[in-house]
């Protein structure tokens, strides 16, 4: 759901970009201070995979196709923060070398593939785990509804910046958007699942390491 | 071996990067709502061009060209999560010291 340039009205570019600025300029300073030398690699491999899955396009319903976002599944790995991090590298990377995503609409891409992809994945990630508790297969489900959630509402965010840009009335793109990506959702999900299972059977280790959590200080 | 697990799953994501040409050229949902509601035409061209679409120029062999542009990207990818995640804890540790 890249946002190409066109799209979206000046007023619009101007107030997602200024809202990213300050959700990224955050990100560097809570992650500065949080991020362990151990979790680097992790960092790196986390970039490399979101790349290389939203690569792969899959059929879905009716020729359309969908890929995988990533979100959620690096929020959950390593919080919300780094995670909107991991995505803005790949947005920066894809937008200025592979010509997906405009270069105005960077930052209503950012906001919503980044910052509220990781947020609402990791916050719905968190909100399962606490209910359901940390077993292996509650962290599972908790991982695909939170990645489903995410696409879901960054899907969303994206009809609003489209409806306040005029370029679709509001009661058509948004069941619209929301529809379809609820039905990549299922998928996005299931990429999570199998990454997180074989995290948890491989190095459950890596989910074990404090994550860069949301504003607090770290013991 | 153990402690090069992040080696492992770099070669992972080049393998599924060797992939990207069976990726479905489908619409993807937001191209395919821009088309299903007639606003796809307000999409303008980026200014200039490095490896769009992810297709390496100068490969004729399309396939190639995508899999040469995949790789590319995800040791670029790569590079600059790492590298950026090693600066900040580098700033850390020069703060603290």
């Amino acid at each position: 759901m890249h946002i190409p340039d066109g799209f979206l009205n000046i007023a619009t570019v101007a107030t997602t970009s200024a809202v990213s600025a300050a959700g990224v300029a955050a990100a560097i300073k809570i992650t500065g201070k949080q991020l362990k030398e151990k979790q680097v690699p992790l960092m790196g491999v986390m970039g490399a995979f979101i790349f290389a899955a939203q690569m792969l396009n899959f059929p879905i319903a009716g020729g359309t196709s969908g890929h995988f976002m990533g979100a959620a599944l690096a929020a959950i790995l390593l919080g919300p923060w780094a995670g909107t991090l991991i995505m803005t590298c790949v947005l920066i990377a894809q937008c200025l070398i592979f010509q997906d995503g405009g270069l105005l609409a960077l930052g209503a891409n950012v906001l919503n593939m980044g910052l509220i992809g990781s947020f609402s994945g990791y916050g719905m990630y968190r909100l399962m785990t606490l209910l359901a508790g940390r077993g292996a297969r509650s962290r599972l489900i908790a991982g695909f509804a939170g990645s489903w959630a995410a696409i879901v509402l960054a899907s969303i965010a994206c009809a609003l910046e489209l409806a306040i840009s005029g370029a679709s009335p509001l009661q058509v793109v948004l069941p619209a958007m929301a529809g379809v990506h609820a039905l990549i959702g299922l998928v996005e999900g299931a990429i999570t699942v199998v990454v997180l299972g074989v995290i948890i059977a491989t190095r459950a280790d890596l989910l074990e390491m404090a994550r860069v959590k949301a504003g607090g200080n770290p013991k | 071996m153990r402690s090069k697990w992040w080696l492992i799953a770099l070669f992972f994501c080049l393998l599924i990067a060797i992939l990207s040409p069976l990726a479905s050229t489908s619409p993807d949902g937001l191209e395919r709502v821009a088309e299903e509601k007639g606003f796809i035409g307000l999409a303008g061209n980026s200014p200039f061009q490095v490896i769009a679409d992810y297709v390496f120029p100068g490969i004729e062999n399309e396939a190639l060209a995508t899999i040469v542009a995949g790789i590319i990207g995800t040791l670029l990818l790569f590079g600059l999560a790492y590298g950026v995640a090693w600066l900040l804890v580098g700033n850390k540790k020069r703060k603290t010291a």
